[in-house]
């Protein structure tokens, strides 16, 4: 067998975590440098994975498979498709450059290391696993950490936040595991033995009226992931309490948990569940993108401004997999990637800005473009990113979701309103999108120097890579977006047959 | 030379990182960068031109060769084929010239305006950045990439308007500018949705074959209605003209590159790009002339009191702009693209001419000039020309591209388009004439004295002002195989002279500039006395129709009174029942801890009458009771 590589990405954050247990709190730069370290070999490990992925052959690669709970069926077996590659290059790239964002940090700073390494070893977990119950394992495993990330290094309304947040996803998770068991005993009933394995549970026909309910648990167990609306109230606070990595974390890969979940377990499994509930899911997610646009833009906090701006991009994500089509469900993982990549880039910034002026108000800023040239730029960047334009990733995304929803011929409340209605709504999104993002560059960073900034100094040094690292990123695949697009296309075209091969399902509307 | 038509954008879009990366603390390197690259970029459009001329490509012959950017299946009968592509044919080879020429002075020019600038060399990065995209967006043979490329301009300009970003005018402007856009490339983007939607493909060329094999006409007149948005936005059309006069807050040299020659006259290049669509639906074609026609003169008339040099050409470019369009309606792409052309040529004249001024004495304001002829000889020489020509005075540029124009709308029937084109030269030469008088000659209203620019920033000026006086000439009705047989749409059809229309708007621009001379040069006329006699028309026409206050009230009003509301609503009904749910259990968990009081003769009875009820309900069938 060769070198097992999605385990070695795994475990580098655990040795991590292993080696800075043994060093004192008081050696805080080796503490990061370790940190650093592991991150970025699984960096290196994932970029090697991504190149290396046979586009052609398609299908799950990179397999690992050992036993391990024989009696239930439960087997530790990873692997990446199209769609979950993407996703693992997207957690390795934020959590490396979370590290240097989180650089500054002087407090408790082992045991903050420690959670974010553990964090982050549970969302990679989720995305190479192919077994429900890994999947389900590691979910977990990402959600404990961040309740202490939040309500120990958090600012305001830290406990209220933390505590919210995890109610929440705990709620979710519930939902979600009711449905995994649901699958799991129907599967066996169907197979005559046990198995938690994504590929053989795939396989079973799983009648309508169970597909219906458990396509619902699901919908609610990741939809609250997403978020979608209404339950997403938990991401504004949880985004503006948590520290700066956490944030990176958490808008960039944690809510892409809920849409691959949903994808992955709900649409791959479920596909006539998938068909009687998009519906709902295509209205509530225009909600999403123009509710969330809207309240973003009267917000006057840096952070509850990309809060918001995240529930509303989340919802383009929500409308291509409600597109149910090749073009919506290839811009939904792309979103899922440039979203990520914008979101942290954003979050790195304002941290920055935060842990210099100790204040987010945008009110009080003004002219920041004066005294830190390079967080404007980056943050331009970003919102450029954010509005859609072209040669930016996030363009291509929401082109291919607003082309997939537009072309679906489909009519929801009996003809009263199509896909192409919402398409429409979506796309005027991006109209208010470009209004709230560039209304706080101008208050932020334009107008006259404010001498009382002064002495606020420009990104420079360590601070400089997630800056770097993440515009590149836009940049590269923005500029040539098939170096991701045929990739995510041999990940989705599986599911794509599958969605087609199912039977005509009236939807809930 | 056409094989290599994609280096034209190359060469700039490689100049920006080279600039912002590698030279920017090095000034001088910058600008030989940015103009090095612009310079090779012209050589080559040269070269390209000539051959298209003299190869054989034709309007209906283009060459076209390209690059899949981005392939997916969409579904079974069909493919996402999205293509990086270039399409020379005489309409783009034109417009590569005109960008690449126009370009290259602006940039030869700002060396000198720009000089001590902070911000000199990313002004360069910026310029090449523009440039890039602008060729991108000429050279494009697809809606796609069009709509990239357009976007890209469009975020150059945002970053030139803000690039005074500590003004807070200029800040604002810029996010006016993005943003209004914005709303016009909804409708773009939507209308080649409805196209793609149809007919699968966004390449121009197989849009035209498959365009008279439409399923539905009248979805193909709302792709085309909303398509005609993209424009409306970029070519600064009435309703969404808004953002192009406050533009004017932008460095003087991007006022005359981006704002006047090149960038918003991409909504009318689109428009005969797309020529067939709207050619092929004359409900649409009559909504484009009428809305160029109403812009042409609602811009003219603001133009005719305002008072800063850069906002009357502003308006003025808006005007010029909404004749382009008016043309491409009545049905004469070749008259559209002239004009463009000759516009290009002299109004980045005006501009550069009225940069000089602003260079001299930091001041923007007509009625605080005076006598400049005396102080710049070059500039004020140079500018009257480009005036003449905007005015439509032959044998000048401007003269033949606009009565080709004013030809078409009335040779095509159009009698009440020809009529308000007249009109609007009539008060374009006389607001043109109205600032020459008042800031060039005349006394020192203000004190104020001028002086000669450098060469760098003359010697541009005189470059094309010589174009002024000779580009009219390609287009000339007397002139053979000129540019009418170049640029066309269907056959080339060669207007034959209409000495009437030449003869009526060649009088009514002298009539012009003779009233403006009565009022401004000679003042036997009070302007005062004019002003206070029609007071409401003026101070409506002052204030540009109140049009910027209506749109402020919307945003301000409806747009954030909205968002406030729907913030309330998530912050107390949707967060106030999942908090309230949460709550409620709190609570109940606070009220039922009481029952675990600790005391035993209460625990003692509780389990008592449980073992009571279960016996009972136990023993229930065995007594025989309840049945």
């Amino acid at each position: 067998m060769s070198f097992p590589l999605l385990t070695a990405i795994l475990l580098a954050p655990v040795i991590g975590i292993i080696l800075i247990l043994f060093i004192p709190e008081r050696e805080q730069l080796t503490i990061k440098i370790t940190a650093a370290v592991a991150t970025f070999i699984s960096l290196v490990l994932s970029i090697y994975v991504y190149v290396a992925y046979d586009q052609a052959a398609g299908g799950l690669q990179f397999l690992e498979d050992r036993s391990w709970i024989p009696a239930l069926g439960v087997n530790y077996s990873v692997g990446v498709d199209g769609i979950s590659l993407p996703m693992v290059l997207l957690t390795a790239l934020v959590i490396f450059t979370g590290v240097f964002a989180s650089w500054d940090m002087t407090h408790r700073v082992k045991e903050f290391f420690l959670f974010l390494l553990m964090l982050v070893t549970g969302v990679f977990g989720v995305f190479i696993s192919r077994d429900l119950f890994f999947f389900y394992l590691f979910f977990e495993v990402a959600v404990i950490p961040m309740y202490l990330l939040i309500g120990i290094w958090g600012s305001t309304r830290k406990e209220y936040a933390a505590m919210k947040l995890t109610l929440y996803l705990l709620v979710g998770s519930a939902f979600a595991l009711i449905g995994i068991i649901a699958l799991y005993l129907y599967a066996a009933r169907q197979l005559g033995y046990l198995t938690f394995d994504i590929q053989t549970l795939a396989t079973v026909q799983y009648d309508i009226a169970f597909q219906k309910f458990v396509f619902f648990l699901f919908l609610i167990g990741f939809g609250v992931l997403v978020p979608i609306w209404p339950l997403h109230l938990w991401s504004p606070d949880g985004h503006v309490a948590a520290p700066t990595a956490v944030s990176m974390l958490h808008a960039g890969v944690l809510m892409k948990l809920g849409a691959y979940g949903l994808i992955r377990v709900g649409v791959f499994f479920l596909p006539e569940g998938a068909k009687f509930w998009a519906p709902l899911i295509a209205v509530l997610c225009i909600v999403n993108v123009v509710y969330g646009a809207m309240i973003a833009m009267v917000q006057r906090d840096l952070k509850f401004v990309i809060g918001y701006s995240s529930v509303s991009h989340m919802g383009y994500v929500l409308l291509g997999i409600a597109a149910l089509n090749t073009l919506s469900l290839s811009g939904a993982v792309t979103q899922m990637f440039a979203h990520g990549i914008m979101t942290a880039l954003f979050f790195a910034l304002v941290g920055n800005i935060y842990h210099k002026a100790h204040t987010r108000e945008i009110a009080r800023f003004g002219g920041l473009a004066h005294q830190m040239p390079r967080v404007a730029a980056g943050f331009l960047i970003g919102g450029l990113a954010s509005l859609g334009l072209p040669g930016l990733h996030n363009f291509v995304a929401e082109f291919l979701i607003f082309l997939g929803a537009f072309t679906r011929e489909q009519g929801l409340f009996g003809g009263l309103l199509t896909y192409r209605t919402l398409a429409i709504l979506a796309i005027l999104g991006i109209v208010i999108t470009a209004t709230y993002v560039l209304r706080v560059v101008q208050r932020t960073f334009f107008g006259p120097r404010k001498e009382a900034w002064d002495h606020l100094e420009d990104a420079r040094g360590v601070e400089m890579v997630p800056i770097v690292v993440l515009c590149a990123t836009l940049i590269l695949f923005g500029l040539f977006p098939s170096l991701m697009g045929d990739l995510i296309y041999s990940g989705v075209a599986p599911l794509v047959a599958k969605i087609e091969a199912a039977g005509t399902v009236g939807g809930i509307f | 030379m056409i094989r290599y038509a994609w280096l034209v954008p190359l060469f700039p879009a490689l100049a920006f990182p080279v600039i912002a990366f590698i030279t920017r603390r090095l000034r001088t390197l910058s600008a030989l960068v940015g103009i090095g690259a612009i310079a090779a970029s012209f050589v080559l459009s040269l070269g390209i031109l000539w051959e298209t001329l003299t190869s054989g490509v034709t309007m209906e012959k283009p060459v076209e060769y390209a690059l899949s950017w981005l392939a997916l299946p969409g579904a079974k009968d069909w493919v996402l084929k999205i293509e990086a592509g270039v399409l020379v044919d005489p309409l783009s080879a034109v417009m590569l010239l005109v960008v690449t020429l126009v370009a290259l002075l602006v940039e030869i020019y700002s060396v000198g305006y720009m000089h001590g600038d902070p911000g000199f060399s990313v002004f360069f990065g910026y310029l090449s950045l523009f440039s890039a995209s602008m060729l991108g967006l000429v050279l494009a043979n697809n809606f796609f990439m069009m709509f990239f490329f357009w976007e890209l301009v469009g975020l150059c300009s945002y970053l030139l308007i803000g690039f005074y970003f500590h003004k807070p005018e200029a800040a604002r402007a810029s996010l006016k500018a993005f943003v209004v856009n914005r709303v016009a490339d909804f409708g773009f983007m939507l209308g080649f949705f409805y196209l793609f939607l149809m007919f699968k493909t966004f390449n121009f060329r197989e849009l035209a074959e498959a365009l008279p094999h439409a399923p539905h006409m009248g979805l193909l007149a709302v792709a085309a209605t909303l398509i005609f948005a993209g424009p409306i936005g970029k070519s600064a059309q009435f309703p969404l003209h808004v953002w192009l006069p406050d533009a004017m807050e932008g460095p003087t040299p991007v006022s005359a590159l981006i704002h006047a020659a090149t960038m918003v006259a991409a909504g009318v290049y689109l428009l005969a790009r797309a020529f067939v669509l709207f050619a092929s639906i004359p409900e649409v074609s009559l909504l484009v002339a009428y809305v160029g026609g109403f812009t042409a003169l609602f811009a003219a008339t603001i133009a005719l009191t305002q008072r800063d040099i850069k906002r009357i050409l502003a308006y003025s470019t808006m005007s010029q702009l909404g004749y382009m369009i008016m043309a491409m309606g009545v049905g004469s792409m070749t008259a559209g693209m002239f004009h463009l052309t000759t516009h290009a040529i002299f109004k980045a004249l005006l501009f550069l001419g009225a940069g000089s001024v602003i260079h001299a004495l930091h001041e923007q304001d007509i009625f605080r000039m005076g006598g400049l002829a005396k102080d710049m000889k070059v500039t004020t020489a140079t500018f009257v020309l480009g005036a003449l020509a905007l005015a439509g005075i032959p044998p000048l540029a401007g003269f033949w591209s606009k009565d080709e124009i004013l030809l078409a709308a009335y040779s095509n029937g159009y009698t009440g388009l020809y009529i308000l084109g007249t009109v609007v030269a009539f008060l374009t030469s006389f607001y043109m004439f109205r600032l020459i008088f008042v800031a060039f000659f005349g006394r020192r209203r203000a004190g104020l004295h001028g002086h000669e620019s450098p060469k760098c920033m003359t010697v541009p000026l005189i470059i094309l002002a010589t174009l002024t006086v000779v580009a009219g000439f390609i287009g000339a009705p007397f002139v053979p195989h000129g540019f009418s047989s170049w640029v066309y749409f269907g056959e080339p059809h060669h207007l034959e002279p209409n000495y009437f229309v030449m003869v009526t708007s060649t009088l009514v621009a002298i009539l012009g500039i003779y009233l403006a001379w009565l009022i401004y040069g000679k003042e036997v006329i009070s302007a005062e006395a004019l002003a206070q006699r029609w007071r409401s028309i003026h101070t409506v026409l002052y204030n540009k129709y109140y049009i910027d206050e209506a749109y402020l009230w919307f945003f301000r009003r409806v747009v954030l009174g909205l968002a406030e509301a729907f913030h309330w609503h998530d912050r107390h009904v949707v967060d106030g029942i999942f908090d309230g749910v949460g709550d409620t259990v709190r609570w109940s968990g606070y009220r039922l801890r009481y029952l675990h009081s600790g005391s035993l003769p209460v625990y003692a009875l509780v389990f008592f009458a449980a073992v009571v009820v279960f016996v009972l309900w136990v023993a229930t069938p065995v007594i025989g009771g309840i049945r």
